[in-house]
């Protein structure tokens, strides 16, 4: 039976990434909700949620010891980023005044601002909070059985700024286009919360639970 | 522009039972919560809000029970509101799979609160409810007043100023009702909202009046909510939330369909 494990380092909700995971999964994995590198680096597979600040989310990280088991399980096993657990994989935040992240991407995490607005000059509140569209840049395992375009939950002020466009698997729009999901080798991240994502959600997370972890 | 406007059914919780007050006074036994909450996901609903409106602090825990069973098989948002005083409560309901929690009362006695849960568990999760009354007289620009204990009690607080003040506080989304409009099925105080929406940056719910599919559209085109609550309407089999999207989608809004 294989093991999955949730990292947890004390930044918001769980229990509703466990809860999707138990039920994709119906018993055939050991879900496991742990904030111990070693139990990290055993599992087959890592998911990596986070919600709150940058700042709080890095310095959380390392107050739990659990940079280098992060790096390594997203370098080695099947890996998934779910909201801020995407954004911190990144170079840099300019949230909490400029906050150094993982570094597994080049990029920066930029904040909609406070007067966000569309082309049409419309203007958009901030958080970007609900059911967005997901546009599938490229193909990947992970969108198997999911409509192109569809609408997944999205709760987030800051937004991704890649500079290998390439990366990108998914993106949405909020008054512009942004990379909100992007992959490379073994490693799936996303903006939005697949776990509050009604079905669409539920499958990317059974795509996840079967994904072998080649791109 | 493709995020979707969120419809969202409230149940009112009462010592683990869905049940609707209307004006806080005359209140119908609508059923389960899972069941309810279950019933609501397959037809659609963006999200879900919890109030407990429990009197008894005996039967709280029950709300973290309910809100365990439902997080177990409804893979949409959940959001808790009723009662809530401590970070303690925040952290239970969260842990119990909560995405959010919506702070009223206690925002209003003590504002800190909200900054400090803002702090503590992130913007993303909390929602201040507003219950707002209007103090202008007929003819008047529109004016606005906090009140308390269900629309009893006048705090001297202006709506927009308090809504700002919370914004700034670290609130995610505001919760507005009108305490004037709630319970009587005319409509939500699109005035009161627009002006609400208008002054903070961050997403609005509209609440309080629904009594037909037209208000929810309306909440929306003419009172530039974010999304709509309603209860009643959906509790009585009256609508689906299938329908509520289809007449808001025929007047041009954005809704989830997939």
């Amino acid at each position: 039976m294989q093991t999955i494990a949730v990292v947890d380092y004390g930044m918001g909700n769980l229990r509703s990434v466990v809860n999707a995971l138990e039920l994709v999964t119906a018993g055939e994995a050991r879900v496991i909700l742990t904030s111990a590198p070693a139990e990290v680096l055993g599992a087959d597979r890592v998911v990596f949620p986070g919600q709150g600040a940058a700042g709080d989310c890095m310095a959380a990280i390392d107050a739990c010891g659990l940079r280098e088991a992060v790096l390594e399980a997203a370098r080695e096993k099947p890996f998934l980023g779910i909201c801020m657990g995407m954004q911190v994989l990144i170079d840099y935040s300019e949230e909490n005044g400029g906050t150094s992240c993982l570094g597994l991407f080049a990029g920066e995490v930029r904040y909609f601002g406070d007067s966000h607005r569309d082309l049409a000059g419309v203007r958009l509140k901030v958080p970007h909070m609900g059911w967005n569209r997901v546009t599938q840049t490229r193909p990947h395992p992970l969108w198997q059985s999911i409509a192109d375009g569809s609408r997944f939950y999205f709760v987030h002020s800051f937004y991704l700024q890649i500079e290998d466009d390439d990366l990108a698997v998914g993106k949405t729009d909020y008054g512009f286009e942004f990379p909100c999901a992007i992959a490379r080798d073994n490693l799936f991240a996303l903006q939005c919360h697949p776990e509050k994502s009604a079905t669409a959600g539920l499958q990317l997370l059974r795509n996840f639970v079967a994904w072998d972890g080649q791109a | 522009m493709s995020l979707a406007k969120r419809i969202i059914p409230c149940l009112d919780v009462d010592a683990g039972r869905v049940v609707k007050g209307v004006q806080f006074v005359d209140i119908r036994d609508a059923g389960d919560p899972v069941e309810v909450a279950r019933r609501y996901n397959q037809e659609g609903a963006d999200e879900i809000t919890f109030l407990d409106i429990t009197a008894s602090s005996d039967d709280r825990d029950t709300m973290v029970h309910v809100v365990e069973d439902v997080a177990r098989e409804v893979f949409i948002p959940l959001t808790v509101g009723g009662g809530i005083r401590e970070i303690a409560d925040i952290r239970r309901l969260l842990n119990a799979g909560a995405d959010k929690i919506s702070i009223n009362t206690a925002a209003v006695f003590n504002p800190e609160f909200v900054k400090q849960a803002a702090d503590k568990f992130g913007s993303q999760c909390i929602v201040v409810a507003v219950d707002a009354k209007r103090v202008s007289a007929d003819g008047e620009p529109g004016r606005w007043e906090i009140f308390t204990h269900g629309g009893r009690k006048p705090t001297g607080i202006d709506a927009i100023e308090w809504v700002r003040r919370m914004d700034a506080y670290g609130a995610g989304e505001i919760l507005l009702t009108s305490m004037d409009r709630d319970g009587t099925r005319i409509g939500f105080d699109n005035e009161l909202t627009r002006a609400v929406s208008r002054a903070v940056r961050v997403p609005v719910i509209a609440s309080g009046g629904v009594g037909n599919l037209q208000h929810l559209a309306d909440g929306i085109l003419d009172g530039e909510a974010d999304a709509v609550l309603a209860a009643s309407i959906f509790h009585f089999g009256e609508y689906s939330i299938g329908e509520a999207k289809a007449h808001m989608r025929a007047q041009g809004i954005e809704v989830r369909d997939d």
